[in-house]
């Protein structure tokens, strides 16, 4: 049993904290990314995990075992842990096979268990046939897969993977992603993924640790990340999410009553959820659209169409809020003129609770 | 660096620290404090009265006038030769930058004996060109501006691969901004490319400054006879009139030679740096037409490789070849007879080459493998510990080689402890000697090496759960084996045939190659030692041929000869 327990971790650079207090529990087998913005501290919580850093305060636990803490490391090649590294850090001079079987050359596997091992571990990502090949040889998406079967081929209990797919091309992401998932069950280890890509993190984690200025902000399954954001930086972050203002908040059942921009609106909101004078309210754009003709909504004035094929995407100044510029996705045949004022309605949203 | 490092890294790491307290740190710390308190209290009044006397002021006058002439015309050959090669269409530009850059691969103590050798009076190259200098008076390079001239031509190269590598890395943009704003060839250079160039300028400065004050071979054959002492001349005809009695005095003056080092690099360094000019960008290499004045400019650039070095090695190799000095070359007087000396009759010159290859073997293999654990830490650990093993090696090859001789000698002239016996006077000292000299520049291309792989090559083994030693077995030194190399090269090429660490070192029973053309052409042997001096320059080239047919495996551009 792997599971990974983080306690208050911080860790800093030159007086700057770069992760501040992280707690989170991993289970055994479950597949998190980390996400956040770049320079938020993913990376160094990734090499806090490796043990190429050691924390300023705080520990970790892998298993039974406490692997990093103030006092004491566990250095990197005692935890049993594999890295996926974002340029793959293939050894050039190594063949692809050895560059598998390293790990086993190390613990003192027979070179036939070796060849083994390394074959097999080839075949699960589809490169058995290039064994004796020289990573210079290789594509982009060949040297990700033989990166990946190095990591396979050590049986780590905990995989890391830094950034992954960030060097590849679009159209080999969606490949990669596939590969990982079933990846993830062919080995059902422990996988930390490391991602600044919110729809990468969102197709394949089974829970998605949102990171900010070193804080754990949010950690939760993808689906309530994008329907119940804990707060206006995981709004914003998540599914090009917007944020407005409301007034007279109004808990009923497991709901809300909400004043927008003077008409109320019955939303979603935690059942804890209290009266209050304002709140900001999570809404996502798909949740927002243009009135029927009679339907009750608030007042617009479009500033730009742009025309995505098979939609049209409306940005546009609210009228009772000129400040407040929101995007909406209208149907690709009406045609809405720039400056021309047109009524909004939002079907969903989500009352983001008041901060602790 | 990480608070706690596994145990292989510690043991490692200690024996670095050792290695470099022992050979640079403590020898210096102990040269500083002869010369500050000889008798174990601070006494400055001592170093006063030292410092004042006629005959210290007038050499340390004599140096500085030297290293700062010469170090001028170190910078204007050095320039031209620069911005010739990199900015011009000038032709046959590999061949050309081969011949400026090899006299630096020359032992000076050799170049000196050659330019002597052409400016005698009866000099068989002068004499072949129907040209004679009068006979009697005094020699015309036994006299400051000799020493100026030829310290300034030795230092040219020097100044020309710090500028040249400046002038490559500007970035093309800049160059065509000015042409757009209707700047033409000549303005161009001297308002735009001579300016951004400045810093590598100044660098190359530094190192002609540095070397010139340094310089030996150069300083030794042509101020002696020429009765022009200058700071290194001085220690070296001390030590040897009054032999390590003169070690306390000698102290001080090493450290006032120190002193004007690094007050000399301090100020080049300030020169350079003012007003913050670095440019870095991929240089494109930009052509300026020399027109019809092309084969003028070539014609001048070669007749400068024939004055400057055909000329003087040529004189050396007719020496070499006849019996007694001052003959005139011909069939009739052509003999190897000098050659058979030097390499089977003599004992002492076959020892002294024999025990030269073995020292610098020696000290490359060591070196090789210390460079690359310590660059391991410089690059990839840091840490203030680390920072200091990096001073202490740069400071040990920077400071004149007669300096950490006298360091040397005033820390290592006691028996050892445990084993009770003193090295000095063999061939240990002259090891250590070396060990200490050439650390940092066997290190050099080693950082480059490592600060061009990707750490996570090394992340990747140890998360493969290998140990620091089998890393570096298994993924570093295969990497980064080929920066080693070139290190090894660059430390081989210098200390086969270097003077001026071993100058004070040697013994009778300890003898480099280096100074034995010192010692034979004090002796009147002028012809022996023209005949040592070509082989010296045999193995030079040898070498260089070697390393350039493996240039391939090496990081491009550790090879200085190469265009």
């Amino acid at each position: 049993m792997t599971d990974i327990v983080i306690n208050d971790l911080s860790k800093m650079y030159g007086g700057k904290r770069v992760l501040d207090c992280v707690a989170m529990h991993i289970a055994d087998g479950e597949f998190i990314a980390v996400l956040g913005p770049s320079g938020c501290g993913k990376t160094t919580l990734l090499r806090l995990l490796a043990g190429f850093e050691t924390p300023d305060e705080g520990t970790i636990q892998l298993g039974d075992r406490i692997v990093s803490s103030r006092e004491a490391n566990v250095p990197p090649e005692k935890r049993n842990i594999g890295i996926v590294f974002q340029n793959y850090a293939l050894w050039p001079h190594m063949s692809v096979a050895d560059n598998v079987g390293y790990a086993l050359k190390i613990a003192g596997a027979s070179s036939q268990e070796r060849q083994q091992r390394s074959r097999d571990a080839l075949a699960v990502v589809g490169m058995e046939n290039l064994a004796e090949r020289a990573p210079s040889d290789l594509s982009g998406g060949q040297r990700q897969r033989v990166a990946l079967a190095r990591c396979l081929a050590a049986k780590p209990s905990v995989m890391l993977l830094d950034e992954p797919l960030a060097n590849l091309d679009v159209h080999l992401r969606a490949a990669m992603e596939n590969e990982f998932v079933r990846f993830h069950r062919h080995t059902g280890a422990t996988m930390v993924y490391i991602t600044h890509d919110q729809s990468e993190a969102m197709a394949l984690a089974d829970r998605i640790a949102v990171i900010d200025r070193g804080r754990l902000v949010q950690f939760d399954r993808p689906r309530d990340l994008y329907r119940e954001p804990q707060s206006e930086m995981v709004a914003r972050f998540i599914g090009n999410g917007q944020v407005l203002t409301v007034q007279d908040v109004r808990p009923d059942a497991e709901a809300a009553i909400v004043s927008i921009f003077g008409k109320d609106h019955r939303v979603r909101a935690r059942r804890s959820e209290q009266v209050r004078s304002s709140a900001r309210l999570s809404v996502h754009t798909s949740a927002m659209r243009l009135a029927q003709p009679g339907e009750d909504g608030f007042a617009g004035k479009v500033e730009r169409v742009i025309y995505r094929g098979n939609h049209s995407q409306v940005d546009f100044l609210v009228t009772a809020e000129p400040d407040l510029q929101l995007t909406l996705h209208a149907p690709a045949d009406v045609a809405i003129p720039s400056d021309d004022t047109i009524q909004v309605c939002i079907s969903d949203g989500w009352v983001i609770p008041a901060a602790a | 660096m990480p608070a706690l490092l596994p145990k292989a890294e510690w043991v490692v790491l200690g024996l670095l620290v050792i290695f470099v307290a022992g050979l640079s740190f403590a020898p210096l710390l102990r040269l500083a404090i002869t010369a500050i308190a000889p008798a174990g209290v601070i006494d400055l009044g001592h170093v006063a009265e030292l410092l004042w006397k006629k005959k210290v002021l007038t050499a340390s006058t004599n140096t500085l006038v030297v290293a700062l002439v010469s170090t001028i015309l170190a910078m204007v050959l050095g320039t031209i030769a620069a911005a010739l090669t990199v900015l011009t269409d000038m032709r046959f530009k590999t061949a050309w930058v081969f011949a400026f850059v090899l006299p630096l691969m020359i032992p000076p103590q050799v170049t000196a004996l050659a330019w002597v050798q052409a400016f005698s009076p009866s000099s068989p190259v002068l004499g072949l060109l129907g040209l004679s200098l009068h006979d009697g008076g005094r020699h015309p390079l036994y006299s400051p501006g000799g020493i100026i001239l030829l310290l300034g031509f030795y230092h040219a190269p020097l100044v020309f691969l710090t500028v040249r590598a400046a002038l490559r890395r500007l970035p093309a943009e800049l160059v065509e901004a000015a042409r757009a704003a209707g700047a033409t060839s000549w303005p161009l250079i001297f308002t735009i490319i001579l300016p951004l160039a400045r810093a590598g300028l100044f660098a190359g400065a530094a190192l002609a400054f540095v070397s010139s004050i340094s310089n030996f071979g150069i300083q030794a054959m042509l101020g002696i006879p020429a009765r022009y002492p200058t700071l290194i001349t001085l220690i070296y005809q001390q030590m040897n009139s009054y032999g390590p009695s003169a070690l306390a005095d000698m102290a001080v003056l090493a450290l006032l030679l120190s002193t004007l080092t690094i007050v000399g690099v301090a100020v080049s360094g300030w020169l350079g740096q003012r007003g913050d000019v670095r440019v870095d960008g991929i240089g494109r290499s930009l052509e300026i037409r020399l027109g019809r004045w092309r084969p003028v400019v070539e014609a001048a650039s070669w007749l400068f490789i024939v004055l400057t070095m055909a000329l003087p090695l040529s004189a050396l190799v007719a020496t070499s070849l006849v019996n007694g000095f001052g003959q005139e070359l011909s069939w009739k007087t052509l003999t190897l007879v000098n050659y058979a000396n030097a390499l089977v009759h003599q004992a002492s010159i076959r020892n002294a080459f024999l025990t030269s290859l073995l020292l610098t073997s020696v000290t490359v293999a060591i070196l090789m493998v210390v460079s690359l654990f310590m660059a391991y830490f410089i690059v990839w650990k840091r840490g203030p510990l680390v920072r200091l093993l990096h001073l202490f090696s740069e400071l040990a090859y920077a400071l004149p080689g007669i300096i950490l001789a006298v360091a040397m000698i005033l820390f290592f002239l006691k028996p050892l402890p445990f084993l009770g016996f003193s090295i000095y006077g063999t061939v240990w000292i002259i090891l250590a000697a070396y060990l200490s000299s050439f650390l940092a520049l066997a290190l050099r291309p080693v950082l480059g090496g490592f600060a061009q792989i990707d750490r996570a090559m090394e992340e990747a083994a140890q998360v493969a759960g290998a140990g620091f030693l089998a890393r570096m077995h298994d993924v570093i030194i295969p990497l980064v084996a080929p920066a080693a190399v070139a290190g090894g090269v660059m430390v081989f090429m210098s200390a086969l045939n270097e003077i001026q660490v071993s100058i004070l070192l040697v013994s009778s029973n300890a003898r480099t190659i280096g100074p034995m053309v010192v010692f034979l052409e004090e002796g009147g042997s002028s012809t022996l030692a023209a005949a040592v001096g070509c082989l010296m320059i045999v193995a030079v080239l040898i070498l260089m041929l070697v390393a350039t047919r493996f240039s391939r495996y090496l990081p491009k551009g550790v090879l200085p000869w190469q265009n």
